[in-house]
C-alpha cells in the first residue's frame, strides 16, 4: 500500500485541536489532583486514625481499579446513582482529577516521610509549631524529592487521557480515530498521532528536567 | 527555685518503664553530666525536659512552667531549653548563617537583617564565622555541631541540653566542640550534658549524674563519683567507657 503523508497536512488542524482538549484535560486534572493529593497524602503522613483511614480508603479504590472503569463509572453510573449528570469533558477531567490524586498521595507521603525526623525534632526543640515545622522544614525538602515521582505521574495521566476515547470526549486519539474511519489513513494517521503525543510528554520532561536541574536534592 | 524541677516523673513506653519516679532538681548555673548504660534513659529524661516526649506521671517543672501544660506553654518551655543533638541535625536546605538565624526568624519574628546580625555574632563564638555561607554538608562533623550549637543559642534558652554531642564524632574532631561546650559552662550557662567524656566531666561538670534502670543511682561531685564509684555497677560501667 502507498502511504500519503500529504494527509497529515490537511487533517493537523483537526489533530492539534484534540491536542488542545488532550492538554486541557490534562493540565485542570492535574491541577486538581495535585491539591487532592497534597491534602491526601498530608492525611496519609500526619493524620489521626480517622483522616489515615480516609485517605487510606481512597488511594486503595483509586489504584485497585482501571482508570476506565473509573470514567465510566463519573459518566454512566453517577447519573443513574445520584441524578447528576456531567458532560464527557467533566468526566474526563475529574477522572484524571482523581485517579492522579490517589498516586500524588501516595508520592507526597513518602516523600515527606523520608525526611529524618531528626529534622523536625530540631525545628519542635527551637520552639516552632509543627505546621512551621511542615512548612520550613519537611516541605520544602519533600517538595525536592516529589519532583521526579511526581513528573513520572503527570506523564502518566497525560497519556491516560487516550482513555477516554470510551466517553466520546475529542481529544487526540479519539480525534486519531474518527479521522482514521473516514480515510482509513492508518499508518498516517497514527503516526501523527504518536509524534504529537511525543511532542507533548517530551515537552514535559524538558520542563521537570531543567527544575530538577536547578533545585538540588537534598 | 530550681530551674528545672521533676517531682516524681516517669515516662512509659508502652509497658517498658524508662524512667521510674525520678525526683530532681537542677538549679541555675549547674552543669549536669548525666552518664549510664544504654537503655537506661539518658536520652528520654532530656527529651522530657523539652517535651520531645511527654511525661506518662507525676510533673516536670521547667523555668517554672510544667511540661504537662498546652502546646503554647511547650513552645515556650523549649524556647528556653536548647537542644543540641547527637546527629547535629542541621537544616541541610539552609546556610550556617541561615540555620543559626532560622529560630529568632521563624519563633521570636525578628527581622533579617537582626537575625543575621545575632547569627554572624554567634559563628564568631563558635568560631565558624568564615563558613557562614557554606551548606551543612560542605562542613566537617565537629563544624556541624558547632552550628547547632550555635543556632540553640540564638534562641537566647536559659538552659541547654546536649544529647551526646560528640558522639558520633571522630576523636580529633571532639576537642572542638567540648571546647566550645566548656566556653558556655563558663560564661554560666546552666547544662545538662549526656556524654562519656569523663575527662570533661571531671573538669566542666558541677554535678554528675549516674543513671540505672530509668532511676539515679549516684548524683554527686563528678571528680569524687568518677574516683571513687560509690556503686558496684557504675565503676564497671566507668571501666567500659574509659
Ligand atoms: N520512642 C520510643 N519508643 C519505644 N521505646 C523507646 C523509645 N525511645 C526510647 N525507648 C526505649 O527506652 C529505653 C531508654 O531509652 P533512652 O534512649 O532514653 O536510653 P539512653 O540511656 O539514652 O541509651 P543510649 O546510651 O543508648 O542512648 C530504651 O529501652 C529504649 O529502647
Ligand atoms: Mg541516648
Amino acid at each position: 500500500m502507498q502511504t500519503d503523508w500529504m494527509v497529515v497536512l490537511e487533517f493537523l488542524p483537526a489533530l492539534l485541536s484534540g491536542a488542545l482538549i488532550t492538554i486541557q484535560i490534562t493540565v485542570f486534572g492535574l491541577v486538581g489532583g495535585v491539591v487532592l493529593g497534597g491534602i491526601a497524602g498530608l492525611m496519609r503522613a500526619f493524620g489521626g486514625p480517622v483522616l489515615n483511614l480516609i485517605a487510606f480508603t481512597y488511594i486503595e479504590i483509586i489504584r485497585g481499579t482501571p482508570i476506565v472503569v473509573q470514567v465510566m463509572f463519573l459518566y454512566f453510573a453517577l447519573p443513574v446513582l445520584a441524578e447528576v449528570r456531567i458532560d464527557p469533558m467533566s468526566a474526563a477531567i475529574l477522572a484524571i482529577l482523581i485517579n492522579a490524586g490517589a498516586y500524588i498521595a501516595e508520592i507526597v507521603r513518602g516523600a515527606l516521610l523520608s525526611i529524618g525526623r531528626g529534622l523536625s525534632e530540631a525545628g519542635l526543640a527551637l520552639g516552632l509549631p509543627r505546621w512551621k515545622v511542615l512548612l520550613y522544614i519537611v516541605g520544602p525538602l519533600a517538595f525536592r524529592r516529589l519532583i521526579p515521582p511526581l513528573g513520572n505521574q503527570f506523564i502518566v495521566s497525560l497519556k491516560d487521557t487516550s482513555l477516554f476515547i470510551v466517553i466520546g470526549v475529542g481529544e487526540l486519539t479519539r480525534t486519531g480515530q474518527e479521522i482514521m474511519a473516514s480515510n482509513f489513513r492508518a499508518v498516517e494517521i497514527w503516526s501523527a498521532v504518536a509524534v504529537i503525543y511525543l511532542i507533548m510528554t517530551g515537552t514535559l520532561s524538558l520542563i521537570l528536567r531543567m527544575i530538577e536541574r536547578r533545585m538540588r536534592i537534598l | 527555685m530550681s530551674i528545672i524541677q521533676f517531682q516524681k516523673t516517669s515516662k512509659h513506653f508502652g509497658t517498658l518503664k524508662v524512667l521510674d519516679e525520678v525526683d530532681l532538681a537542677i538549679e541555675q548555673g549547674e552543669v549536669v553530666v548525666l552518664v549510664g548504660p544504654s537503655g537506661s534513659g539518658k536520652s528520654t529524661l532530656l527529651r522530657c525536659i523539652n517535651g520531645l516526649e511527654r511525661i506518662t506521671s507525676g510533673d516536670l517543672i521547667v523555668d517554672g512552667l510544667s511540661v504537662t501544660g498546652g502546646s503554647s506553654q511547650l513552645r515556650q518551655i523549649r524556647q528556653e531549653a536548647g537542644m543540641v543533638f547527637q546527629q547535629f541535625n542541621l537544616f541541610p536546605q539552609l546556610t550556617a548563617l541561615e540555620n543559626v538565624a532560622f529560630g529568632p526568624r521563624k519563633v521570636r519574628g525578628a527581622s533579617l537583617k537582626e537575625a543575621e546580625q545575632q547569627a554572624r555574632e554567634l559563628l564568631v563564638k563558635v568560631g565558624l564565622v568564615e563558613k557562614a555561607s557554606q551548606y551543612p554538608a560542605e562542613l566537617s562533623g565537629g563544624q556541624q555541631q558547632r552550628v547547632a550549637i550555635a543556632r540553640a543559642l540564638a534562641i537566647k534558652p536559659r538552659v541547654m541540653l546536649f544529647d551526646e554531642p560528640t558522639s558520633a564524632l571522630d576523636p580529633e574532631l571532639k576537642q572542638e566542640v567540648l571546647t566550645v561546650m566548656r566556653d558556655l559552662a563558663r560564661e554560666g550557662m546552666t547544662m545538662v550534658v549526656v556524654t562519656h567524656e569523663m575527662n570533661f566531666a571531671k573538669q566542666v561538670g558541677t554535678r554528675l549524674i549516674f543513671m540505672e534502670h530509668g532511676t539515679i543511682a549516684v548524683d554527686g561531685n563528678p571528680v569524687d563519683v568518677i574516683d571513687h564509684p560509690p556503686n558496684q555497677r557504675m565503676k564497671e560501667f566507668l571501666q567500659r567507657v574509659e
